[in-house]
């Protein structure tokens, strides 16, 4: 059984772990931290007597998410373009089914993240571990495989291809038929296409757009493209959901709907959600850990509540307040 | 009738290229038969079903892959002289011209896609204008490869890459003659096999595209960043369109040469490859019919133009600058829009219309 | 001593290739097109060139300045008629116009002169130079071709960074869009560069008909392709690599002629361009254009 053929399945029963869970997010670290200040005995006389703690481990997850390996864990992660350090020293845990947010000014290097997670960009240092695999050496295609599902900040569709195909296009590893079948129209074409067919359409109807399924990507209106966007990064069965600015471009009652929609997709496919946006409204309704970045570095880390109340964090966006 | 409505407009556009096709083959059939065509006009039928397969094929890196690739006719003439080679050493096993000629051209198509895989492994390292000027490069390296090739049969295949002498032969038969190419080549080809190679060119082609594999190679050519990110291997897929389309212009580049009695490997020329591109290119991108029907005119046009001698390439030369220039600049297409609005006869048009402005993928 | 008459045929040779690679760099810079037609003005310009001595007797000099101009206007108008209302066109369609333009300019060719090439007489009417009690010549065309390269070369660097004109060709191939909204007239520029262009296409075809001193309707089509290739291997747009590609093909190209064979020298120049581009991408002076995510 295929991962996605699972997610669906979840989307009848009552999902335990919907909604949103605030508050406890140091939980872990303060566990761990209790259960590294074991005292040595002294049997072994050459040996130094060392304390030994918890390194400062400043992962945040949701609470339910917690004893699960998480789905993304960045470590140290960086990448120079010539002498600029685009990104520096990047840590960052996202939870199995959390919903969190990458925020900064622009060109804090919100988007570069992606391009690293995504490997669009090899990073210089550091570690990406994709829930527990590490994908160094990995190309994009490798790591979509693999399970991390992107959209882009300026809307990458196959514009001359209709809706349908575009979503048959994201579902181009869920479903196998080889080239020969294809040309000489064997049994296992005939049963792929009916496959591609239906799951595409129920892909589609995530956002109601089962309707538009012949219509031509280009010829879209901009909030629709970026919701077959979205539709065509679910169809990867992705673990890990990548949003660069979702709600761009879109009215209030648009981008009401949209927050529904990814917590929705949460909710349904059991996945994380990991978004950069600037409407503040999206990112402190529907985030539940939030890293803050500028000049490529992460300034803050806590919930929505955290880091509205963070002084350095209004520092960067609106300049020194004196 | 109710399952004809319910096919998709791809596998419609599809099935109205393949009653084309055989209309045209029937009537072209019957006007021959009935000696009401010329035989100047007979004798360009083969080469005329040749040039719509590598029409047809070229779409395939052109207007499905986006690759622009000058240098088709390299593999048609690699497939020319396996085919010619194939031919002749096959002779006494098999005494049947027409299986004799689907055998030596299923060899031609796959030496043809093996020069496919060696000259696309580099070739799709590169993108855009290089990758252009790349192919045109092995369409010339081929060229001059050929152009130093001695090939002869006694029995065994001997080849050399310096003289006919070098060769070592045991009496025999020189089959091809470096610049001099092959000659006396048995005429094995004929207007029915042309036009079932068309059928399976077209047939190939189209089942590609609207299978996964074709969505995948027509998402590598709409956005290839976005096409990553959903786990599409694009070196995979470009050079899948580009082998396809390699081993197809082999088959027709047999059929073609075994439709004369001499073939020369300057045959096969950039001049040859342009040709080709101009096919497509006039048809539309992407567009399969309208580079059927291209192939078929732009053959036909320099032989009716033939009586007004050296004026005829200077005429299809007017011609093609004028197309070019009347498809796409916005002034006149927005006259030839105005003009579509008011017919009313839509369908009729938009096949028109897409052949013209080079609508997309069928 | 065969070596180095093969060194000094291969640079001269190269600096023809490099004067019409100059030609092909500067239009693909800044009308992002291939430009087929590039070779056939070579061809055009030694025609004239012939013409002008032959049929009109004029002295070589004149003949060579005739032919600069005359090809200079041919450059303009078939910008102005063929590529000007394409410019918002897909590339495609440029290069099949420019693909429709060569076979033009061929077949006009052959119309008014005729399909019979032509016995071209060299400009420079003077004996070889011999060296070394006459082991070595060296012709003085070769050496005039090389220092006619060389000029170009510095002539064109300085144009394009020291002249308004230059830097406004130079804004024009960055974004000419933005060329525009500083007040460049985008179209006087692009017309400008193929006049540039041609004008040195049609010194290279005196040149090269010099050297090789048959003339043809075609003569242009093998010398364009290779030129182009030149550009390629050097870094398309860039000027000094026009000129490296240029130079090295030309001496590739002569000995392989010489050591392996004239029938596949051809095969061995497109080797090299082949590759060139798997070691860089961009050729040897190009910048490689990351697209943006």
């Amino acid at each position: 059984m295929t991962r996605d053929e699972k997610t669906y399945k979840v989307q009848s029963g009552s999902a335990p772990v919907g909604g949103r869970t605030e508050g406890t997010y140091k939980a872990q670290s303060e566990r761990a931290a209790a259960a590294g200040v074991e005292q040595g005995r002294e049997t072994h006389p050459k040996r130094q007597r060392t304390k030994m703690v918890a390194p400062p481990n400043n992962y945040l997850v949701p609470e339910r998410d917690a004893l699960k390996t998480p789905v993304l864990e960045c470590r140290h992660l960086g990448i120079d373009f010539g002498g600029l350090k685009a990104v520096e020293d990047l840590n960052l845990m996202v939870g199995k089914t959390e919903i969190a947010g990458l925020i900064g000014p622009n060109g804090a290097g919100k988007t570069t993240v992606f391009n690293l997670l995504t490997k669009v960009y090899q990073p210089t240092r550091g570690t990406i571990l994709l829930d527990g695999v590490d994908t160094a050496g990995m190309d994009t295609a490798r790591v979509s495989r693999e399970g991390i599902a992107r959209t882009f900040q300026n809307i990458r569709l196959f514009d001359s291809l209709t809706v349908e195909d575009n979503v048959k296009i994201g579902l181009h590893n869920q479903v196998d038929c080889g080239m020969w079948s294809g040309i000489f129209r064997m049994p296992r074409y005939w049963l792929s296409e009916k496959e591609f067919h239906d799951r595409a359409l129920e892909l589609l109807d995530v956002f109601n757009m089962a309707d538009n399924a012949n219509d031509i990507a280009g010829s879209l209106p901009y909030g629709a493209q970026r919701r077959l966007e979205i539709v065509r990064a679910l169809a990867t069965g992705p673990k890990l959901l990548l949003l660069d600015e979702p709600a761009a471009g879109m009215n209030p009652v648009e981008t009401e709907e949209l927050m529904d929609n990814i917590v929705k997709i949460r909710d349904d496919f059991q996945i994380a959600v990991l978004l950069i946006e600037h409407d503040m409204d999206l990112v402190m309704g529907i985030c539940e850990g939030i890293v803050v970045l500028n000049f490529g570095k992460v300034i803050a880390k806590g919930t929505p509540e955290e880091i509205q109340a963070n002084p350095q964090v209004v520092e960067a966006y609106l300049g020194k307040q004196d | 009738m109710d399952r004809l409505k319910n096919l998709s407009k791809a596998s419609r556009d599809t099935l109205i290229t393949y009653a084309i096709v055989i209309v045209a083959f029937v009537i072209m059939q019957a006007l021959a038969s009935m000696h009401a065509i010329s035989s100047s006009m007979i004798g360009l039928l083969v080469p005329i079903t040749a040039y719509i397969c590598l029409s047809i094929s070229l779409n395939l890196v052109v207007g499905i892959s986006g690759e622009l690739s000058l240098g088709h006719a390299g593999f048609m003439s690699v497939g020319a002289f396996t085919g010619l080679v194939a031919a002749q050493v096959l002779a006494p096993a098999i005494t049947s011209g027409p299986v004799r000629l689907l055998v030596a051209m299923l060899i031609a198509g796959c030496f043809a896609a093996l020069a496919g895989v060696l000259v696309g492994i580099p070739v799709m390292r590169l993108q855009g204008d290089y990758l252009a000027i790349v192919t045109l490069a092995f369409g010339e390296i081929i060229k001059n490869l050929l152009n130093n090739l001695y090939v002869g049969y006694d029995g065994s295949l001997h080849f050399s890459m310096k003289d006919t002498a070098s060769l070592g032969m045991n009496g025999g038969k020189v089959l091809i003659n470096g610049p001099q190419g092959a000659v006396g080549i048995e005429k094995l080809s004929s207007f029915i096999a042309g036009f079932l190679l068309v059928l399976f060119t077209l047939f190939v082609v189209t089942n590609l595209v609207n299978s996964r594999s074709g969505r995948a190679i027509m998402a590598v050519r709409d956005n290839r960043i976005a096409a990553e990110s959903v786990g599409i291997d694009t070196t995979k897929y470009r050079l899948m369109a580009f082998v396809v389309a390699a081993a197809l212009a082999g088959m027709a580049g047999a059929l073609y040469a075994m439709n004369f009695s001499s073939i020369v490997p300057k045959k096969f020329d950039f001049n040859t490859s342009i040709l080709i591109l101009v096919f497509v290119v006039l048809g539309g991108m992407g567009n399969i019919r309208g580079g059927i029907i291209s192939a078929a005119l732009l053959t036909i046009l320099p032989e009716k133009l033939r009586f007004i001698g050296d004026f005829r390439m200077l005429i299809y030369a007017i011609v093609l600058i004028a197309v070019m220039l009347f498809s796409n600049n916005a002034q006149v297409r927005m006259a030839i829009d105005g003009l579509r609005g008011r017919l009313s006869r839509k369908d009729d048009d938009e096949a028109l219309g897409d052949a013209i402005e080079g609508g997309d993928a069928q | 001593m065969g070596f180095i008459t093969n060194m000094i045929n291969g640079i001269s040779l190269g600096s023809v290739y490099a004067i019409i690679a100059l030609g092909y760099t500067m239009v693909y810079g800044i009308a992002k097109m291939l430009n087929f037609a590039h070779g056939d003005v070579i061809m055009v310009g030694g025609y004239i060139c012939f013409i002008a001595m032959n049929n009109l007797g004029l002295p070589p000099v004149v003949a060579v300045l005739l032919s600069i101009v005359g090809c200079t206007c041919l450059g303009i108008v078939v910008e102005r008629l063929a590529y000007k209302p394409l410019r918002e066109a897909p590339s495609l369609a440029v290069l099949i116009t420019a693909i429709g333009v060569s076979y033009f300019l061929q077949n006009t060719a052959l119309l008014v002169w005729g399909a019979d090439p032509k016995a071209f007489r060299s400009i420079l009417d003077l004996p070889s130079i011999k060296l070394f009690n006459g082991q070595l010549t060296v012709s003085p065309i070769s050496l005039v071709t090389v220092a006619a390269c060389v000029a170009i070369m510095v002539g064109l660097t300085l144009f394009t960074t020291r002249t308004k004109m230059g830097k406004a060709m130079r804004a024009c191939s960055e974004d000419k869009g933005a060329a525009q909204l500083m007040g460049i007239n985008v179209n006087t520029t692009i017309s400008m560069v193929f006049a540039i262009g041609s004008g040195l296409a049609a010194i290279a075809g005196v040149l090269l008909c010099s050297t090789y001193p048959t003339l043809m309707p075609t003569t242009g089509s093998l010398p364009g392709i290779k030129a182009f290739t030149a550009a390629v291997i050097g870094g398309i747009g860039s000027i000094p690599g026009a000129a490296l590609g240029g130079v090295l093909l030309g001496i590739i190209e002569i000995f392989a002629k010489a050591y392996i064979g004239t029938q596949l020298a051809d095969a061995i120049v497109f080797a090299v361009l082949i590759v060139v581009l798997l070691i860089r991408p961009a050729g040897l002076l190009g910048k490689e254009i990351h697209e943006k995510v």
